[in-house]
């Protein structure tokens, strides 16, 4: 299967969770979440960390299997899939992991080269040319793709993991928090990156992030989920589901907290939470 | 691969966050020890049907190949000198007393080829190759590796299990083999030239008490020990915890559980054995 040749064969949103939870051992970490993402947007989701962002990346990619609900991808109930189809299925998406998680034992050239070589999606000849635009797409310099990823800066392994995902030609983009550990240079490149892989492939991007200037910039939509811990048996965990303009001045307090980074009210928060084990509930 | 968490009501039941009792304790660790035979279960299921599905390609089976094979040779080489030696070293003054030094080829030989040699080998291969597999396919799991082989559409054991497998499967009776010969040698040396045992009655004993179905007896069990290795340490590797305890923890649990696989199959497959030299000669004396 050639990566130009495939067709979306639903006209509904191409990914859906429908009241999907999941947890793990003793601990839930997400609760009756349901979302829809269409063809083409970019959503942002956001959030403290623990409150379950990378599981539900993992869960639309079919990493990780709800314990309830259904994902859905272009209208397939991943759970209903056989071992061919899944392929398929991941096949059509590119994940950039926040650690970038490159295979250390490969260079450069094999990390990016993997997933087209191991599904045979182009001759040899044409492998080295799809390699090299890759990498140039993502603005590393030549000479590179005979080094081990251990030799690589931080933000040439995220590049490189951009590189590898986009390698497959994806439809949709999954980004684990691609801009943490970054300085502010190489976190608005990657940023760029995110926007020109929006422009250029006309992807869909789901990216989880905790940094609001990516979120400002790439966002057509937002998404806040909140810790399960600190949430009553009866609140939604997504507590905000919107355009990054209406984040500003919102009336959930939780939500403004985060977006302004009030550490000093959120630290009284938890001191009071240590004393008192309730879930703190907040008043608009 | 897909991970299919545990229940979300496990985490709902009551009284979880308290401290458990003895008794709770002991059936949690024995659920958990189910559980992992069960996982295991699962994992070499899923491994034999890769490994009859899909043949790996050889870009991925010649590096494990050479990491497991070839790498090995100088360790098993040195263990097997060793074993012949010590053997030598040890046995000679009890049978010079009985007036038997001649006959300690046979019992040096047949030790090896039929015990000493593979049981010491798979377990020098079980600490230097399982225990680097369990690290780096931990490694690979704690840094997202694994997670990301499967969202390109590879499945990570036909990539990273099969290939090791193989290799142990088809190598280890190959090193079982050198340390074998390498402990004859090293017994024959010892014997020979320290001890001045005669050198013809020395290979004239070994030929008559050492036959083929010996050395075979000990190649087949190293098949097994092969499996079990490669088996428990991708495994453990798989299931490594986060961060350098995990990984660590995950290493050391491949060494442990692939020598006590060792063990355990070496005595099934002794107790086998035995009932294939009562077939093939009843009137012959055996261990059980």
């Amino acid at each position: 299967m050639s990566p130009s040749t495939r067709q979306a064969t639903h006209n509904g949103p191409i990914i859906e969770l429908e009241g999907v939870s999941i947890g793990f051992r003793q601990q839930a970490v997400l609760r009756d979440i349901t979302l829809r993402i269409e063809r083409g947007q970019t959503v942002c989701i956001i959030g403290e960390s623990g409150c379950g962002k990378t599981v539900m990346l993992k869960l639309m990619i079919g990493l990780l299997r709800p314990n309830s609900g259904i994902v859905r991808f272009d209208g397939s109930d991943l759970s209903t899939l056989n071992e061919a189809e899944m392929v398929k299925v991941r096949l059509r998406f590119g994940f950039l992991f926040q650690s970038a998680a490159l295979f250390d034992s490969l260079t450069i050239f094999d990390n990016v080269a993997f997933g087209p070589r191991e599904h045979n999606l182009y001759p040899r000849e044409e492998l080295d040319h799809v390699v090299a635009d890759r990498l140039q797409e993502v603005g590393l310099p030549l000479g590179l793709e005979s080094k081990k990823p251990a030799e690589l800066s931080g933000g040439q392994r995220k590049r490189v993991g951009l590189a590898r995902a986009l390698a497959l030609n994806p439809e949709v983009m999954l980004y684990d928090e691609p801009t943490t550990g970054l300085d502010p240079i190489m976190t608005d490149v990657i940023n760029e990156l995110i926007l020109q892989t929006k422009r250029t492939k006309k992807a869909t991007g789901v990216v989880v992030t905790h940094e609001m200037k990516t979120v400002i910039k790439v966002a057509d939509r937002v998404v806040m989920l909140y810790p399960l811990a600190r949430l009553r048996s009866d609140e939604p965990q997504m507590i905000f589901d919107g355009p990054p303009e209406a984040l500003e001045d919102h009336e959930d307090k939780r939500i403004r907290q985060f977006v302004r980074g009030e550490a000093g009210e959120r630290l009284r928060e938890m001191s009071q939470e240590r004393v008192d084990p309730a879930p703190a509930r907040d008043s608009p | 691969m897909s991970v299919a968490p545990l229940p979300l009501d496990l985490a709902d039941e009551p009284g979880s966050s308290t401290t458990p009792s003895p008794v709770r304790k002991i059936g949690e660790q024995v659920l958990n020890a189910v559980t992992e035979v069960g996982d295991l279960t699962i994992f070499c299921g899923l491994t034999m049907s890769w490994l009859f599905s899909r043949r790996p390609k050889w870009s991925v089976l010649v590096p494990s190949f050479y990491a497991i094979g070839v790498q090995s040779v100088p360790v098993v080489a040195i263990t097997g000198t060793f074993i012949g030696m010590v053997l030598a070293v040890q046995a000679y003054s009890q049978f010079e007393m009985m007036g038997l030094a001649t006959r300690l080829g046979s019992v040096i030989n047949i030790s090896l080829v039929k015990e000493l040699g593979p049981v010491l080998a798979a377990t020098m291969l079980a600490g230097r190759v399982g225990s680097s597999m369990a690290a780096e396919l931990g490694t690979m799991r704690v840094t997202e590796q694994i997670d990301a082989i499967s969202a390109l559409g590879t499945n990570p054991i036909n990539y990273l299990v099969v290939p090791r497998f193989l290799a142990c499967v088809l190598l280890i009776p190959l090193l079982t083999l050198m340390a074998d010969f390498m402990g004859v040698i090293g017994g024959a040396v010892v014997s020979t030239q320290l001890l001045k045992v005669d050198s013809f009655y020395y290979w004239y004993h070994s030929r008559q008490y050492v036959g083929s179905l010996d050395l075979l007896a000990g190649v087949f069990k190293s098949y097994f020990f092969g499996s079990a290795i490669a088996l428990i340490s991708c495994h453990r590797g798989f299931h490594s915890k986060a961060g350098a305890e995990g990984v660590g923890k995950a290493a050391t649990e491949a060494f442990v559980y692939s020598f006590i696989a060792i063990l355990v199959i070496d005595f099934i497959i002794g107790i086998f054995w035995n009932a294939v030299y009562y077939a093939i000669w009843p009137n012959a004396t055996g261990l059980l």
